[in-house]
């Protein structure tokens, strides 16, 4: 089938070769024709190489995708940019940052102390895998990636109330600081998971919203309550 | 998705009405749903006394079409909806005397949907309710310093999910047993006995954020409170599961069973919850130069 005609053009090829070497020649040949390299699927906006352009530019075109995405979780409107161009860098800062500034807590004994670094990222990226998986197995439609990458990005707000509660601790540690610190997580619990709902709600099944949004609900309470309790030394 | 819409509320209009699914190829019609799912039928329950364990495994062994290595398979123990969900959770925090929770509510479609969350919701409610009524008993004392004691989260999962799984496995396994030895007339699929130990422990949930409440008695009240729910809802579904056996092994199965419940609602009070009024043993203070001071209260 498809082998034979390239293996007879080639044997055309060195024919037609073999007879130029035959001939003697003193100037160039000009060839002209077409070659089309495959290079799978063209994409519309990558008509230009991006090898050559600056490290720069490059990284300033992802970090303003990460930052537009920022945006729209601050203001959740239904736009599908999140979902569509998904990444996980976003998150990963998110959760690295988190999972630091929940470091140096309490450390009488290592046994009751807050949670540890590995402990808040294997609950975080675990959490968010868990989650994408329920709602696959629920019936979803929206892709694993697309999931996890709105799940992390929905962390922003509470990484916002981490930076404010650790503010607000360097004040001071009484009740007032905590009645602070507990309005301020509550009310960014409450943007997370509205955030989040408002991504992954159209993509499942409308007699199931309530089975899909209650684990995501939970993934920020928990998050929340980790945020709440860190008490510093 | 406008007919989705309208399914759904035709659906729940007329929760009996048959309804025909042709979207997946391992997706049986919906009409059994329509059909069983009707409690209080109470000849429902004597027709299928008979050939409940043919029925139960004819409609289990349609359903599992998909082989397990694929998603499919997996996604047919999650095939319930909102409704189906609350309406099992009802079922086991108010148990119908002489009603059977598995037939009433499972009816061949067991779910995992229910036991996963039910347990994760668990571990993080005594976590959460340990910890904050460790933090009110011991508010006014000096020298308590809180700590968020973070391990216990972990240890309340490994508890408790191991529960869930291993103790259906073994109840399983040992119904299997007495199957192979004694006809009985109901059996219940590995599935099912994991989704009645899932629900059975709801009830656990509140009770677990009651137990912030530093009363002794009020803890014990509400621990044989939540104790009977669930642990009639466990004894109402295995009890005809063993009657026909050897009288002495069927009692000796349901007395563990109800004692296995309350082994786990009695060890979860005691580690998770510190004992309130009485005096709290002095904390014991790491000092830097190595020796240990105990603070007399």
């Amino acid at each position: 089938g498809r082998a034979a005609p390239p293996l007879r053009a080639d044997r055309l090829g060195v024919a037609q070769f073999a007879e130029l070497a035959d001939m003697s020649l003193s100037g160039d040949i000009t060839v002209e024709g077409e070659i089309t390299v495959p290079v799978g699927a063209p994409s519309p906006d990558e008509d230009f190489s991006t090898l050559d352009e600056p490290v720069r530019e490059t990284i300033m075109r992802d970090l303003k995708a990460v930052g537009k995405k920022f945006v729209h979780v601050m203001y959740p409107k239904k736009s599908s940019a999140l979902l569509r161009d998904w990444d996980l860098w976003g998150p990963l800062v998110l959760c690295v940052s988190l999972a630091l500034m929940l470091q140096g807590g309490s450390a009488d004994s290592k046994e009751d102390g807050g949670p540890q670094f590995a402990e808040v990222f294997v609950i975080i990226w675990f959490g968010a895998v868990v989650i994408t998986l329920n709602s696959k197995l629920l019936g979803g439609t929206i892709s694993f990636f697309q999931s996890l990458c709105v799940l992390g990005y929905c962390v922003l707000p509470l990484t916002v109330a981490m930076l404010v509660c650790r503010l607000v601790l360097l004040a001071g540690s009484g009740t007032v600081s905590f009645i602070v610190r507990l309005l301020v997580v509550l009310a960014m619990f409450a943007w997370s998971t509205l955030a989040s709902t408002a991504f992954l709600a159209d993509s499942q099944p409308p007699n199931r919203k309530a089975l899909v949004v209650y684990p995501i609900f939970l993934f920020y309470f928990v998050i929340s309550w980790m945020i709440l309790t860190f008490t510093p030394q | 998705f406008a007919e989705f819409d309208d399914a759904a509320n035709l659906l729940a209009a007329n929760p009996d009405a048959t309804t025909i699914s042709i979207d997946e190829p391992s997706d049986i019609p919906k009409t059994k749903h329509g059909r069983l799912q009707q409690p209080g039928r109470e000849e429902d329950d004597e027709l299928l006394g008979t050939d409940d364990s043919d029925k139960t495994e004819l409609l289990a062994g349609q359903k599992k079409s998909a082989p397990f290595w694929t998603f499919e398979y997996y996604q047919t123990f999650f095939d319930v909806d909102t409704y189906q969900v609350l309406d099992r959770i009802k079922g086991s925090v108010f148990p119908v005397p002489g009603k059977n929770f598995v037939r009433l509510y499972i009816r061949s479609n067991p779910d995992l949907y229910g036991p996963f969350w039910i347990c994760a919701t668990l571990v993080f409610a005594i976590a959460v309710s340990g910890n904050l009524s460790n933090f009110l008993i011991h508010l006014g004392k000096p020298t308590y310093h809180y700590v968020p004691e973070f391990r216990k989260v972990s240890i309340a999962a490994t508890t408790i999910y191991a529960y869930a799984w291993l103790v259906p496995l073994a109840l399983w396994g040992f119904l299997m047993w007495r199957n192979s030895k004694v006809m009985n007339i109901v059996s219940y699929s590995f599935m099912e006995i994991v989704c009645v130990y899932g629900y059975s422990l709801f009830i656990y949930i509140p009770t677990a954020i009651l137990w912030i409440i530093p009363q002794r008695v009020v803890r014990w009240v509400l621990v044989v409170f939540s104790l009977c729910l669930s642990g009639s809802v466990l004894v109402m579904t295995f009890w005809p599961a063993v009657r026909d056996d050897n009288r002495r092994i069927a009692l000796a199965t349901v007395a563990t069973i109800v004692l296995l419940h309350a082994l786990l609602a009695v060890g979860c009070l005691a580690y998770f919850f510190d004992a309130p009024e009485l005096d709290f043993p002095a904390p014991i203070i790491p000092v830097h130069n190595g020796t240990i001071i105990t603070k007399v209260q």
